[in-house]
């Protein structure tokens, strides 16, 4: 189980079309994924959809390794149902760095990357709706951020909402 | 000059909801309207918020299984073979068939239930109050297997990493395949009550309509997208557990209405009967369960794994980084990007179409918030 180059006829498109943009196509366990530079991404998803089919956006997620540089992997996950064929998309950014919405090519990401902002407060620009999605407006913290342990929450808004003290 | 009165209010913002019995739970709909006329929505989500992904990160594999039962509550079974799948997938290993026969018959069952539950509640907002009944009576008779076969009846458990927890008991393919045979002229009552009825092809016809393209616009799966023509399903489009083998139809419709979402399930209820029969004829002896350590420590990397859900799409993300706990577990929930499209469906409608839309888009949220 090891990580092997990808080739086929996406790659040598994207290849030609972005060059030194995209730094690794690879394969693991016989699943595709591609790391770009965070500012080509929305151009690539555009390229994808429109010329190499991949009109469906399955997920927009997000990783965090605070120990790293740039802090989070954002993971683009497609899908072609013409050629029956899943990718990834991923790209390494720092924290608070602003990267650019996918709402612009698929409306798929609206939901997905306000939920992205709310787990791990990576605010995407140009984004029509940028608020929370799940947690309350008023709610501290982006909770799926590795330095949050799972029993900690945002105590003044517990006591000052719900009227007890922590639930833990 | 008086203030404007109430009455001369063109546009009303109202709320539907989180106490509204046809939210199907704690949905929160803001809804701006223009008489009866629907101008705009917004959801409100998140009530029932419980952070599974990041328990996910603070429990080993096999711990986090259980907690998987809990988000789509009405199909417990499909979420934890997606869940399985997507961790056998990182340790790169395959249940054997005699458990993914298994598997494939639990799933479907369990699809049928949530199928059913979905009918029901649907066609009681509706106003039709008969079907309820008759569909949680056949529902009772899925749980009554899974409690037999298991122990429990909504948050089964039914599967384990590598194979399955329990071999089935004496008597388990006869009593499935009775509950085939009586649930097919099941099926078709429901569908004497209901298909030609005027009041419900009235209030479903043409409603909440979303094309093909608005479907992969929006990331729709499922019966919707189906409904709309496409004909994808994952089990034929990708299969696993060996749903290559069993033969089956993927129902479509051609208007992308209620009307037609509405007989893509009730034709995906006898599909999965059919594949039910198939795999319990078929199921192997062997062992059910594969060679998987006590301590499951996947190697470093990251997989993502779906399934055809009762609801549509359910993905799972993991990335493992060698340690007996995912260092990040995301699900992919249908039902949460389906009711993202909401909004397009009911804008231009009436109010009494919201609820049928709700309905018809069949979402659990559990699923939804997580």
């Amino acid at each position: 189980m090891v990580t092997t180059p990808w080739e086929s006829d996406i790659t040598q498109l994207l290849k030609e079309r972005f060059g030194p943009d995209i730094t690794q196509f690879s394969t693991y366990l016989g699943q595709n994924f591609l790391v770009a530079k965070p500012d080509a991404v929305i151009a690539i998803l555009e390229a994808l959809k429109l010329e190499l089919d991949f009109d469906y956006l399955v997920d927009v997620t997000a990783v965090d390794y605070p120990k790293r540089p740039e802090r989070f992997d954002l993971v683009y996950i497609l899908y072609s149902f013409a050629r029956n064929e899943r990718m990834r998309v991923k790209t390494m950014i720092a924290d608070g760095y602003r990267p650019a919405t996918a709402v612009t090519v698929h409306l798929a990401a609206n939901w997905l990357e306000r939920e992205v902002f709310d787990m791990f407060g990576i605010e995407f620009e140009g984004h029509p709706d940028m608020r929370r999605i799940l947690l309350p407006e008023e709610w501290v913290g982006h909770p799926l951020r590795k330095e949050l342990s799972i029993l900690q929450q945002d105590d003044s808004w517990v006591k000052e909402n719900l009227g007890i003290e922590s639930g833990q | 000059m008086p203030d404007a009165t109430f009455l001369d209010a063109t546009e009303l913002v109202i709320n539907m909801g989180p106490q509204h019995p046809s939210t199907h739970g704690v949905l929160r709909v803001i809804l701006k309207l223009d008489g009866e006329k629907v101008m705009g929505t917004e959801c409100v989500i998140g009530y029932l918020h419980r952070g599974v992904e990041k328990i996910g990160e603070n429990r080993t594999y096999q711990q986090f299984a259980p907690y998987v039962d809990r988000m789509d509550y009405v199909a417990a079974v499909s979420n934890g073979l997606g869940y399985c799948l997507a961790v056998e997938k990182l340790l790169n290993i395959e249940a054997p068939a005699r458990a993914q026969a298994v598997r494939v018959v639990l799933t479907e069952l369990n699809r049928i239930a949530s199928h059913l539950l979905w009918l029901g509640t649907h066609a009681l907002d509706i106003g039709a109050i008969t079907p309820v009944f008759y569909c949680l009576r056949e529902r009772e008779e899925v749980l009554k297997i899974f409690e037999n076969y298991c122990g429990a009846r909504l948050t089964t458990h039914a599967f384990r990493i590598g194979g399955l927890q329990y071999e089935t008991y004496d008597g388990f393919e006869e009593e499935v395949k009775k509950f085939c045979d009586w649930f097919i002229p099941k099926v078709d009552e429901y569908e004497r009550l209901l298909t030609n009825n005027r009041i419900w092809v009235g209030r479903l016809k043409g409603v909440g309509i979303l094309t093909a393209d608005e479907c992969k616009e929006y990331g729709v799966t499922g019966p919707v997208l189906r409904a709309a023509g496409v004909k994808w399903d994952l089990r034929k489009a990708q299969p696993y557990s060996g749903y290559e083998q069993y033969e089956f139809e993927i129902p479509t419709g051609e208007n992308g209405d209620t009307y037609d979402r509405y007989t893509v399930r009730m034709e995906e209820m006898r599909q999965a009967t059919r594949i039910i029969r198939q795999a319990v004829d078929r199921i192997p002896s062997g062992p059910i369960m594969g060679k998987v350590p006590k301590v499951v420590k996947p190697p470093v990397g990251e997989v993502y794994v779906s399934i055809e859900a009762p609801k549509g799409e359910l993905g799972y993300f993991i990335v493992s980084d060698n340690s007996t706990q995912p260092y990040r577990l995301r699900v992919r929930p249908p039902s949460f990007v389906n009711l993202q499209a909401l909004d397009r469906m009911v804008r231009g409608g009436l109010v009494a179409d919201v609820v049928a839309i709700i309905g018809t888009l069949d979402i659990v949220l559990g699923e939804v918030d997580r």
